[in-house]
């Protein structure tokens, strides 16, 4: 039997990167996966013929550019466009579009409020340093402030370090930003009922948390913390869809000697003596290696992988209180034209970017509060994009390929999912885009309808969470995905955890496979692999 | 959810239009040769006419005519508009008279910078309050509890800058009566050929000068106006761009906010916002008036060392320190940084604003400028020293004369 230095279970975009940094320090490293296909939650599956979706994640702007540079990924084929600007239609038949040029943005939000085109410079400006201060934060393990080790003091004291960057007052507007709801920090600033809808959308997405819920303004932050080409808070299609991104990944751990298996899933990783030696196949194959590390959420690993007796009782309580709120669906479509949105004038540019139909703060929370009685939202929040306008590699020619996130879907539609009830939800959000595209529902050639249940069964997110795990305080930082857990390092000798789960949590962003394969590193002795931030300044 | 309407929203942006037309852009259009336009507040102006020597000679020694219709306008109102605007800024405005113009900053609580700009008393109680940058947010936000009506006006007034020695027989012979009692800082309202016009002795070159502002759609009665003089080979009236007013506003010391300053706005890190100090501003600022707004943190400023500073200064030889570095010796250490700098074809010599670390309250003995600089595509590098100014570089007997000389 050949011996592993790593497995990592799970062959999604944080397994892969985690393997490639181990890979690229002289670590022999095997991924394993259950699919019969990588990627997880970054894939591009073609489900109609000459069609490709991204299955999942189907925009990219968290993906950190020091992991991309270090792996190499733009010759292993990876390329982020930039998508530009984002529109809202209304229910008046006008819209508001975000533009992706500094003065017809400006000109149109004026068109809607004057004032609220004034207020989004002051938006812009403090949004800007609240990523500018977290974004600091996404290539480092926390620190856990409860040790007194040498280096969590030092790392603390980074954390200190840039708070004491903040002015007084910005401090205090920090902290309030992080317990706030969208709907109450964005009242701060704009008056207009589609402008404040408009710019909310980014922090429920994902979330079981409505625009009233505390805790949502950092979600925003979360959204817009990212960059493309150091333009941050802007998003980017990767050519070919997300599924370039693992394929990117997957090549460059190849060039460096990683191994990666399909069809192959991990029902239990081995402990001896408190010790992880291995994992075990549901085909009953055993594996050894000196580390293992999961990819998979912190229930799954915790709950799943490992056995409780095994476990410190405070984790197997803590795992099963991991507030993992499966909130969101996906519905992917083919299409056979261009659909025609007529409240646009001719040949607007707004079809490029994000497109979404909920005009009010009172539309999103009622979506919400479907939601929260187990129903889908009748009147959902949709994030809509086109890429295929980009990409020529998606669709035939002339064709379109057409990707709607959907905010709210329930765990559990009332009663259980049936196939049935996931066709009508599917149909829900259809119906929601004829009613401002007159031609669309006779474009639709093919729609992979996606619920919680299906991003649960098919990519292995427990509840379908998208983040693998909420994104609030208590479950960020070195509160990910436990406190005293936040550095990658299972209560199990040998065990490692590199999914979103922990620091700096989800989204397509790499950080915590890079940071655990940091920490994998420094305990085998190894130089570190995994670059330095860039740095904002 | 009702059914959204099939029909196209009214009054759309239009996308093809990037940088939206000023009433004067037909006009401007005839007269743009380089077609280099540039963006100012979103509106499309030109950066240069034809040259830049030409234009800025046309404001030093003849006319130059420029669209000032970008600039930001607000028009405040009501029963408490001087009490407002006598909260926002930092001078004492109480006393300004019907038909005078007062230059002010504002700042936020911190007491730090938001923008420049003058107030206009338009008489019967309205004022006109112009900007730099976009103010509606702020000015709504603090006339909170005041009884005013604040609107902003930009496009709703089109106005020129016509500036120059020459400018006041330009106006005289377009048929402007009664500039000659015209000081600086006042206004004048008259019509001509039945349209009202308001003529303000105000500029932003530091020479003799006017502006003219009139209702947009007789924007190109007032540019006719002028341009017919011109037609007519009188007083070598030339439309001048935004290249010539960089040029002009330095030399005549005024600073741009966002350009010479971060403006506290749309500072992102701590310590990018100045306060009036800091821009060499401290003038303007008084304590014995009512209370303004950031009075609480400029009272604890000025009783600590003030630690850095925004100066006019003149640099040694004849290579333009773009974006230097300045040392306290060649080769020392860092102690500020060229904000902005122009060389002065008039004074011959280089002027810059420039933001200056100071050491217990005083600026540097010595300043020395590390300039990059081109020939033939190779760069090079030299030193030079730096002279810190107090005054204006350029500041005529001709700008403020009443009246003024006539040609």
């Amino acid at each position: 039997m050949k011996a592993y230095d790593a497995i990592v279970i799970g062959a999604g975009h944080n397994g892969l990167t985690h393997a490639a940094f181990l890979s690229k320090a002289g670590l022999r490293v095997l991924v394993l996966e259950k699919n019969n296909y990588i990627g997880g939650a970054t894939a591009s599956l073609e489900l109609h013929k000459d069609w490709r979706y991204s299955n999942c994640s189907y925009v990219c702007s968290l993906f950190r550019p020091e992991i991309y540079q270090a792996l190499d990924l733009g010759r292993h084929g990876l390329e982020v466009v930039p998508l530009q600007g984002s529109v809202t239609f209304k229910q008046d038949g006008d819209y508001f579009g975000s533009y992706h040029q500094s003065n017809l943005r400006r000109r149109e939000i004026a068109r809607h409020s004057k004032r609220d085109a004034d207020a989004s410079i002051r938006f812009d400006t403090d949004l800007m340093k609240w990523c500018r201060l977290i974004r600091g934060f996404l290539l480092r393990t926390p620190p856990d402030p409860a040790s007194f080790k040498i280096r969590d003091a030092m790392e603390f004291a980074y954390l200190l370090k840039s708070f004491h960057k903040l002015s007084e007052s910005q401090i205090y507007e920090f902290i309030r930003f992080f317990t706030m709801s969208i709907a109450e920090y964005l009242e701060q600033y704009f008056e207009n009922d589609t402008v404040l809808a408009h710019y909310s959308g980014g922090s429920i997405i994902g979330t079981g948390l409505g625009v009233y819920s505390p805790g949502t303004a950092y979600v925003l932050l979360h959204h817009a913390m990212g960059d493309v080409d150091g333009n941050v808070g802007s998003w980017g299609f990767a050519r070919g869809g997300m599924g370039s991104v693992s394929a990117s990944l997957a090549s460059s751990l190849r060039a460096v000697g990683g191994e990666i298996r399909t069809d192959a899933e991990v029902v239990k990783v081995s402990v001896n003596r408190g010790r992880a030696t291995g994992v075990i196949l549901a085909s009953g194959e055993e594996l050894s290696a000196r580390a293992v590390i999961s990819n998979l959420d912190a229930k799954r690993t915790f709950l799943g992988l490992l056995d409780p007796n095994d476990l410190p009782e405070d984790v197997v309580t803590r795992a099963k209180h991991f507030k993992i709120r499966g909130s969101s669906g996906k519905v992917n479509i083919a299409l056979d034209g261009m659909p025609e949105f007529p409240a646009l004038p001719e040949g607007s540019p707004l079809t490029l970017g994000h497109m979404h139909f909920t005009d009010t703060l009172e539309r999103l929370e009622r979506a919400y509060d479907d939601w929260k009685d187990d129903r889908w939202s009748q009147d959902p929040y949709v994030d809509m994009v086109i890429p295929t306008q980009y990409d020529p590699s998606m669709s035939p020619p002339g064709k379109h390929m057409m990707s709607v996130f959907v905010q709210y879907c329930p765990v559990e539609a009332d009663g259980g999912w049936t196939d049935s009830k996931r066709g009508a939800f599917g149909a829900a959000v259809i119906n929601q885009i004829a009613d401002y595209s007159p031609n669309f529902k006779d474009l639709v050639l093919h729609a992979e309808i996606r619920t919680p249940r299906e991003l649960e069964d098919e990519v292995g997110l427990t509840e379908g969470n998208i983040f693998q795990g909420e994104l609030t305080l208590d479950q960020l930082m070195f509160n990910r995905p436990f406190p005293g857990y936040a550095q990658y390092r299972a209560p199990i000798k040998n065990m490692y955890m590199c999914s979103s789960s922990n620091h700096p949590g989800g989204g397509v962003m790499g950080a915590p496979g890079a940071n655990s394969a940091r920490e994998v590193l420094l305990d085998f002795g190894k130089s570190t692999t995994i670059p330095e931030d860039f740095g904002d300044d | 959810m009702q059914s959204p309407t099939k029909q196209a929203g009214p009054n759309h942006v239009d996308y093809k239009e990037v940088l939206a037309p000023t009433p004067f852009l037909e006009h401007l259009d005839c007269y743009c040769l380089t077609q280099d336009w540039a963006s100012w507040n979103g509106y499309k102006v030109a950066r240069v006419y034809d040259t830049l020597a030409s234009e800025y000679f046309a404001i030093r020694s003849t006319c130059g005519v420029m669209d000032l219709t970008p600039m930001e306008k607000y028009r405040v109102s009501g029963p408490d508009a001087l009490l407002f605007l006598n909260r926002l800024v930092t001078r004492d405005i109480s006393g300004l008279q019907p038909n005078r113009v007062t230059y002010v900053v504002w700042c936020n609580d911190e007491g730090k910078v938001l923008d420049d700009g003058t107030i206009f008393n338009l008489d019967g109680g309205h004022y006109r309050l112009c900007s730099q940058h976009h103010q509606l947010d702020w000015l709504l936000i603090s006339s909170l509890g005041f009884d005013v009506t604040i609107e902003e006006e930009t496009h709703s007034i089109a106005a020129l800058a016509i500036q120059g020695p020459t400018s006041y027989s330009v106006l005289s012979a377009a048929g402007i009566k009664d500039l000659d009692q015209l000081k600086p800082f006042g206004i004048l309202n008259i019509s001509v050929n039945g349209i009202e016009y308001m003529v303000s002795r105000t500029g932003f070159t530091g020479d003799l000068g006017y502006e003219i502002w009139v209702d947009p759609c007789h924007a190109s009665e007032l540019w006719d106006m002028i341009f017919s003089l011109r037609e007519r080979g009188l007083f070598d009236i030339r439309p001048t761009g935004l290249g010539a007013l960089e040029m002009v506003r330095i030399e005549a010391g005024f600073i741009l906010p966002g350009e010479d300053f971060n403006t506290a706005e749309t500072a992102i890190r701590a310590d990018h916002d100045r306060s009036p100090y800091e821009l060499g501003l401290g003038w303007l600022v008084n304590f014995e008036k009512c209370y303004f707004t950031g009075k609480r943190a400029l009272v604890a400023e000025v009783g600590r060392p003030i630690r850095r500073k925004l100066v006019r200064m003149c640099i040694e030889g004849n290579k333009v320190p773009t974006d230097a570095f300045l040392y306290d010796r060649q080769g020392g250490s860092r102690i500020g940084t060229i904000k902005s700098c122009v060389w002065s074809p008039i004074l011959k010599t280089n002027v810059a604003m420039a933001d200056v670390i100071y050491t217990k309250g005083n600026p540097p003995k010595k300043i020395w400028a590390e300039i990059y600089y081109q020939k033939e595509l190779e760069w090079r590098a030299t030193w030079a020293q730096c002279h810190i100014s107090d005054k204006p570089f350029w500041a005529h007997r001709r700008s403020s004369l009443t009246p003024p000389e006539k040609f």
